[in-house]
């Protein structure tokens, strides 16, 4: 498989805290992939890293381009990187406009497209066939992705008086309208019941294998990961401890290790 | 456990046991403020009492604190009832409503009030007052970025067009777009060190600028004229006719064949504000449902989510703070053409308190609102002295309040920009 | 060279009231992440309160000039910091995780409101008291210039070293200080760890409130003479202090007020008393610009 993104020696230290030290992984193109690693093992950093929200304080993200080339993005100012190399997010603490209802919600997502064709808001202001059709075009994008997603009802409501799982669900949709090549999800199942987990499972695969979309996500949720993910990679204290396919991680013992340390050492006390 | 064998106390003797605390902490801050005073007498303060003032603030706040948490759990267990989510659009048909009649009322005042020169002056105030709030709307209410020196732009406006036609003849009309174009420019050289930061940054920020401002016209004589401001600022002319009993060209009422009247040109004024209004109306009203708008909103719900879908934040603000300096620069220009006269006087932070105050009162992001709110700001002290007097007090007060009961201003009624099924709505 | 030295004692006098007034805002927002706009009126509060105890004193024939101080010293901190937890309860405890505008308006609100009261209730005119201790210490002198340390800024200097060995000892040795620290790490965690979060808010508000009153109270002892609008360009100042020093760090707020004071004295003494405002300000927006950390300040990592 052909690499869409090369983690190279990542290093990200806040003071003292060294929260990523030396990671190194690669995210294959066309397919899903998951981190999983205990509770502050940096995996959240690593998202904030990759989506320019943090500049690392050493190592290398590279895209690798359609044309074969490689843009480092730890050059790219936090916006460019949604807009240029188009790698888009969720939040683990869902970050929704809450008081704008889901379409403009996700009409924010086109931001880029639609500013454009309102050239600074003056083809807006006089309201030119141009702009009229690009605000066309991006409420039917939005369309497809509700509809996708199940949420067309609720297309007109504002998206913070959703129940928790719905806005999860929205807040996959916006980042679908921008239009990623990868959409990284930070812990997409947290907070879903069995039916919404079971939902969530069938629309990540249904984005990698009707959409052509790479992905890459943190859970916590076992199930999730063993069914959906084609790649696996563990981190615990920044570091990668493990990386391969679901089953084999599964029998790691390093990873074995790293989650069930603690109940080891509480059986070897009893 | 013991104390769930005792009664518990009445509802009535709760609310009487916490009003009456509240009334001896209220007693124990106003005592010093309200019950002792200090006076100049021959020459030294000297301290009297006013116990008689003191106690009615007692009896005021004791009854006050009672009124206030029946009125607030009447409005919570009101709320419950009121929770549908999605917008309704009765809502928007009583709104649109509001806003017609308000227009009807605006375009007749001067046909009903043709010779009162008060009335038709305290609306034109008015009408100054609307279009500032609805500048600032954009930047606290839209974007939500507080701005606190918000008059200073204002200043900018109105010195801008002070000087360009005293010193070089330039007419309102041509001055209007240029002191508009360097309020923004203002607002951006200001905003773009500042917007990058966290939000409070840029309240203190522009509360300094806003001093900064007034403090440099106070100074800086031979530019501004200091202290003594600018006078004998022309007055807008009716498309080069001017209003004056004679003049070397034709005037307004030889061109129209009217008799000359004093009242002709306050009328105009009168209408070219509410123009001007209109035209701010119009186009804050379109941008909010652009792009722009949209982004100015979002940024005000979710920076880094924003961020996250590729938003350069920091255009957006920018943006927004430039519409809205720009919005202050007309409404300094209006203002210095129909004073004739400014001075430092006039720009300095109260006046940018009251405007934040309209916009807050009206309901942040609400365009009717304003409105309301600049109608009670401004007319309720032409009323009477003691509303003058305390105005600045009560608005104070009433911006604590309302954070505090309903933080989010009239935003839960916000009209959605776009709907996927517009059948839905009333709106065309 | 003498002229310097007094623009340096001048500065240094000045210096401690902006000190006093920032720790204020650092504290707060070191503790609640926000800018507390009402405290410049605390201050002129504090001021106003140090004023009647004095006029008071003189009325009832208060003796010993050193009594008078620590008479107004009582009853300003005492009132002021009731006045501190008041503003708290009010206008901040009903936000606690409201819309991140909502304490910021409700805080200038705050700030309208206590502006308007007591030039409502003090009247809008200058009050003016004559000075407490006159004279000083000739340190220098020279042909006909003298450097004068005078006995008030003396006693501003002496007073404000005091309060703040004992803030520091209060910070960083009592359990309150513990927990004020705790608190401004992780308010959460503080809280599971049993601290009463509320209490502690409310107490850093009290204290800030009562160092705002010493600052009244230097005021009134320096200069003689205060108005109900002295907090807003005090306030504003005093947060540029703060920002300059690293908004969040006490130690800062102190050298951030050192530092504005000498700009401010050499300032006006060397190029334009009128400007002197402008000058302080233009500091806030460098150090925005360039070291938004300011001098002593921790980065503010993002929490995404």
């Amino acid at each position: 498989m052909t690499p869409l993104l090369t983690v190279d020696h990542l290093v990200m230290r806040f003071g003292g805290i060294t929260a990523i030290d030396g990671l190194s992984l690669q995210v294959p193109h066309g397919a899903i992939t998951a981190i999983i690693g205990p509770n502050g093992a940096g995996k959240t950093t690593l998202f904030n890293c990759l989506t320019g929200f943090y500049r690392p304080s050493a190592g290398r993200i590279l895209l690798h381009e359609d044309d074969g080339s490689e843009r480092d993005l730890t050059r790219l100012k936090g916006h460019r990187i949604a807009r240029e190399a188009r790698i888009v997010r969720t939040f683990q603490n869902i970050r929704l406009f809450g008081g704008m209802t889901v379409l403009e919600n996700l009409l924010v997502a086109q931001h880029q497209a639609l500013a454009r064709a309102s050239r600074f808001a003056l083809a807006g202001l006089l309201h030119t066939p141009g702009y009229r059709r690009a605000e066309r075009e991006a409420i039917e994008l939005a369309r497809r992705w509700l509809a996708e997603l199940g949420l067309t009802a609720f297309a007109d409501t504002p998206a913070g008086a959703l129940p928790y799982g719905t806005q999860r669900r929205v807040e996959i949709a916006r980042a679908l309208c921008a239009r990623p090549r990868l959409l990284c999800l930070d812990e997409p199942a947290a907070g879903l019941n069995p039916r919404e987990s079971a939902e969530l499972k069938a629309l990540l695969t249904a984005l990698r294998d009707a959409h052509g979309l790479t992905l890459l996500f943190i859970e916590h949720d076992m199930s999730v990961v063993m069914n959906v993910s084609d790649h696996v990679v563990v981190m615990n204290f920044g570091r990668k401890i493990a990386e391969g396919p679901p089953e084999a991680v599964r029998r790691d013992p390093e990873v074995i290790r790293a989650y069930l340390g603690e109940e080891d050492e509480e059986a070897a006390d009893a | 456990m013991t104390a769930a064998a005792l009664p518990a106390p009445s509802p009535l003797a709760l609310r009487l046991r916490d009003a009456l605390v509240i009334t001896v902490l209220g007693g124990l801050l106003a005592l010093p403020f309200i019950g002792l005073v200090t006076v100049e007498e021959g020459g030294a303060l000297a301290v009297r009492t006013r116990w008689g003032a003191w106690a009615m603030t007692l009896v005021a706040i004791f009854l006050g604190r009672l009124a206030f948490r029946a009125a607030l759990d009447a409005w919570r267990s009101r709320k419950p009832s009121h929770k549908s989510a999605a917008f309704s659009s009765t809502d928007a048909v009583l709104r649109r409503a509001a806003g017609t009649s308000l227009l009807a009322v605006a375009l007749l005042l001067p046909i009903f009030f043709a010779d009162n020169r008060y009335v038709i002056d305290t609306a034109t105030t008015l009408g100054i007052y609307v279009m500032l709030g609805w500048g600032l709307n954009v930047v606290v209410g839209l974007a939500g970025l507080l701005d606190l020196g918000y008059v200073a732009f204002y200043a900018v406006g109105a010195y801008t067009y002070a000087l360009l036609s005293t010193q070089f003849g330039w007419s309102f009309w041509a001055a209007l777009p240029v002191a508009g174009a360097l309020a923004a420019l203002f607002g951006i050289l200001l905003g773009y060190p500042v917007l990058r930061l966290r939000g409070d940054y840029l309240a203190i920020v522009t509360l300094g600028f806003g001093e900064i401002i007034r403090i440099v016209l106070l100074n800086w004589t031979s530019f501004s004229g200091g202290p003594n401001g600018i006078g004998n600022i022309p007055r807008p002319s009716f498309f080069g006719l001017p209003f004056a009993r004679s003049a070397e060209g034709r005037t307004f009422h030889e061109f129209f064949g009217l008799e000359f009247s004093p009242m002709h040109r306050f009328i105009f004024l009168y209408y070219l504000i509410v123009a001007l209004a209109l035209l701010t109306h119009a186009l804050v009203s379109r941008l909010r449902v652009l792009p722009t708008g949209r982004a100015w909103e979002a940024l005000r719900e979710d920076e880094i989510a924003c961020k996250a879908l590729g938003l350069n934040t920091t255009t957006v603000k920018l943006s927004a703070f430039a519409t809205g300096a720009m919005l202050a620069g007309f409404a300094g220009v209006f203002f210095a053409a129909r004073q004739g006269f400014i001075s430092p006087e006039s720009f300095t932070f109260s006046e940018s308190a009251t405007i934040l105050a309209i916009v807050v009162l009206g309901g942040m992001g609400s365009q009717l609102g304003v409105v309301l709110a600049a109608a009670v700001l401004v007319v309720l002290p032409e009323v009477g002295r003691q509303f003058a007097d305390y105005r600045m007090l009560v608005f104070g007060a009433a911006m604590v309040t309302i954070m505090a009961v309903k933080p989010t201003g009239l935003l839960a009624r916000r009209e959605p920009t776009v709907r996927l099924n517009p059948s839905r709505s009333s709106a065309p | 060279m003498g002229y310097a030295l007094q623009q340096l004692i001048n500065g240094l006098s000045l210096g401690a009231m902006y000190g006093l007034i920032a720790i204020g805002y650092t504290m707060v927002y070191g503790i609640i992440g926000m800018i507390n706009f009402a405290h410049g009126e605390i201050y002129m509060i504090g001021a106003f309160l140090s004023v009647l105890t004095y006029v008071l004193c003189t009325a009832l024939g208060v003796g010993p000039t050193p009594l008078v101080l620590l008479a107004m010293l009582f009853a300003s901190i005492t009132f002021t910091a009731l006045y501190g937890w008041a503003v708290e309860r009010i206008a901040y405890r009903p936000l606690r995780g409201a819309p991140r505008l909502a304490p910021l308006i409700s805080a200038i609100g705050m700030s309208i409101f206590l502006q308007n009261y007591v030039q409502l209730t003090q009247g809008a005119r200058i009050k003016s008291v004559p000075p407490l201790w006159q004279g000083g210490v000739t340190l220098w002198s020279a042909d006909d210039f003298r450097v004068t340390f005078g006995w008030a800024q003396l006693t501003v200097v002496l007073v404000t070293l005091i309060v703040m060995a004992g803030f520091a000892w209060m910070i960083t040795r009592t359990a309150f200080g513990r927990q004020q620290r705790a608190c401004e790490q992780d308010p959460k965690m503080a809280a599971l760890l049993g601290i009463d979060v509320d209490r502690t808010i409310s107490l850093t508000f009290i204290i800030g409130a009562a160092l705002a009153a010493v600052a009244g109270v230097m005021t009134v002892l320096q200069y003689g003479v205060i108005d109900f609008s002295i907090g807003f360009i005090a306030g504003i100042k005093a947060f540029t202090a703060a920002v300059l020093g690293g908004i969040g760090s006490v130690p800062g707020a102190m050298l951030g007020g050192l530092l504005i004071g000498f700009v401010e004295a050499f300032w006006s003494a060397y190029l334009s008393p009128e400007y002197k405002d402008v000058a302080t300000f233009s500091i806030l927006v460098l150090v925005l610009l360039f070291r938004p950390t300011g001098l002593l300040g921790k980065p503010d990592v993002e929490k995404v």
